[in-house]
């Protein structure tokens, strides 16, 4: 399977990466390798195999509903860019 | 042409549990912005998510009751995209294998019958924070406190036809959840939303028309109002030779009408994968079996008992069952009126319903208590007073006034049943009435109730009704 330069846009677009015009071949090439690694494997009969959820044979373990954490939110917006009023701001998102 | 409408409903409910899916922060309402914000719910870098057991349990408890099974082997995965109220950049959601697939809820239709409603699947995600457009310097301000809450999206088949139907739907989902105490179902607060997803078709045709997304409509008076909004604009479009267009479209509450959203070309390439931070969730038999026994009774079979109980009408049991609340008021109230059922039925959905609408007031916060009420209705049935001075009894017992003996006494209603008492009573107003009397024995019947309307009136309607009727039509005959 091979990628065109607009499947590369869009998949860049959609993980909100900035990419260089000129390295769009060398991703397509890459990523098109990948889907054929990929391909390849779709040749195997799997009917019979349950789909993998995690590479770890065990269940989730689970927690008591208990609050736990307390309030830290000086500490976190220590490092936040833009702050008023305890809100987190960031660049205006309604059109 | 005829047109049939296609509705499924796309429901929200905020799991009613003290910390968060991943985390161990608070999800108490109304905090101060990003109080209840901790590390996780952030997406800070080199943070696990850790599933809280409640949820799991409040999943398993809703798909028992809507006979649904409930997965042995359940998966979160990953919904991305990019918003500013949503940190990870992703929401951990369930997708291909969710907890509770395939089950049923009976809704009541309003010429009586009933109608299955399928459920398709519910689901466990986590909720994301909120965004607020208000004037930050043209900036936005978001609070995380709601990322993270556990939300329960409970997903119907497309079964509904009307309007009607679909509100009748969510409701008996409101009440459900309401009764396995796993949401508060405070609408104002969000607790419990809707998305409608509604399409029309001409009548007969087998395949479905497209169908446009209703978002976020937080009332029940909202969600009928903006479905019929949208199927009279989609067969306006269609008759009008249009075409609908598959997108999402608001309520505008304030203009009754549905307006488009801005178009996400990509808004739907949520590029889901399993989430590899967590593993699947096993729910063995003996969980299962533990939640099944703590089952409380559901709506439908506590309904079907008050029937067969209290003898009461399949109507009433209805409504006296919406709410777990109203269900365990009137059950209180025939314990403390000795049994009395339909007398009690009636007051709790009459007088008492009309004064906790009147004053804006939940039947759990009812100055009148089930005590009291119950102790009232134990007057009227052992002929201390009438229905009529009932009504005088329940007001002054709302105003404050002390339970129903207390206010007999003091305003001193207790009714008269010594016929000795009411005898000349009645020979005085006889004497004080020839004319009257004269016409009635001379075939004018009607004027019976003029008698009894002034023997009541001499005794401050405390007489019994019924000895008043038999004496006075003694004396009039007589």
């Amino acid at each position: 399977m091979s990628l065109q330069k607009e499947d590369v846009e869009k998949i860049a677009h959609l993980a909100r990466l900035a990419i260089d015009e000129a390295d769009i071949p060398d991703y397509a090439r890459n990523l098109s390798n990948i889907l054929d690694l990929v391909e390849r494997m779709s040749a195997i009969d799997t009917e019979a195999v349950t789909p993998m959820a995690h590479p770890l044979d065990m269940p989730q373990r689970l927690r008591d509903d208990v609050v736990s954490e307390k309030n830290q939110r000086e500490r976190f917006q220590k490092i936040a860019p833009q702050v008023e009023n305890g809100l987190y701001l960031v660049p205006q998102v309604i059109e | 042409m005829n047109w049939e409408v296609v509705i499924g409903l796309e429901i929200h409910a905020q799991l009613a549990t003290k910390s968060k899916i991943f985390s161990g922060a608070s999800t108490a309402y109304g905090a101060a912005p990003n109080t209840q914000a901790c590390a996780v719910d952030l997406g800070l870098p080199g943070v696990l998510p850790v599933l809280n057991k409640e949820v799991v349990r409040m999943a398993a408890k809703f798909g028992l009751a809507i006979g649904a099974r409930v997965a042995p082997r359940s998966v979160f995965a990953r919904k991305n995209y990019f918003y500013p109220d949503l940190p990870k950049g992703y929401q951990i959601s369930q997708y291909e294998l969710p907890i509770v697939e395939g089950g049923h809820i009976d809704i009541d239709l309003e010429d009586g019958g009933t109608k299955r409603i399928g459920v398709t699947r519910a689901h466990l995600e986590e909720d994301a924070g909120k965004s607020l457009h208000e004037d930050f310097h043209g900036m936005t301000g978001i609070d995380l406190n709601r990322a993270g809450t556990p939300l329960l999206e409970i997903v119907s088949e497309p079964d509904m036809r009307s309007a009607k139907e679909a509100v009748a739907y969510m409701r008996k989902i409101h009440s459900l959840v309401r009764y396995l105490e796993i949401c508060d179902g405070n609408m104002q607060e969000g607790s419990f939303r809707c998305d409608a997803n509604v399409s029309v078709r001409p009548m007969g045709q087998q395949e479905l028309g497209t169908r446009t997304e209703l978002k976020n409509i937080n009332s029940f008076r909202f969600v009928e109002k903006a479905i019929n909004f949208e199927i009279e604009r989609q067969i306006d479009v269609l008759e009008g030779g249009g075409e609908i267009v598959q997108e999402t479209r608001l309520y505008d509450a304030d203009k009754d009408i549905t307006r488009a959203m801005r178009s996400k070309e990509e808004a739907n390439d949520y590029r889901y994968f399993p989430d590899p931070d967590l593993l699947p969730v096993v729910i063995e038999p003996a969980f299962l079996d533990e939640v099944k026994a703590g089952l409380p009774e559901l709506p439908d079979e506590k309904r079907q008992r008050f029937v067969e109980q209290f003898e009461l009408s399949a109507y009433d049991a209805g409504v006296l069952t919406a709410s777990r609340e109203i269900a365990e008021y009137f059950e209180a109230v025939v314990v403390a009126a000795n049994g009395v059922a339909k007398l009690s039925a009636n007051w709790v959905m009459g007088e008492l319903t009309a004064a906790l609408n009147k004053s804006g007031q939940d039947i759990t916060d009812s100055p009148v208590t089930a005590q009291m009420l119950g102790g009232m209705i134990l007057r009227i049935s052992d002929n201390t007073i009438s229905g009529k001075i009932a009504k005088e009894v329940f007001e002054a017992m709302w105003a404050g006034e002390g339970d129903a003996d207390a206010v007999i006494e003091a305003k001193g209603l207790k009714q008269i049943t010594d016929a000795s008492a009411i005898e000349p009573i009645i020979d005085e107003i006889i004497a004080a009435n020839p004319g009257q009397v004269e016409q009635y024995r001379g075939g004018k019947d009607k004027l019976f109730g003029f008698f009894v309307g002034q023997v009541m009136k001499a005794t401050k309607g405390k007489a019994n009704p019924q000895q008043v009727n038999e004496l006075l039509k003694a004396k009039l005959n007589g």
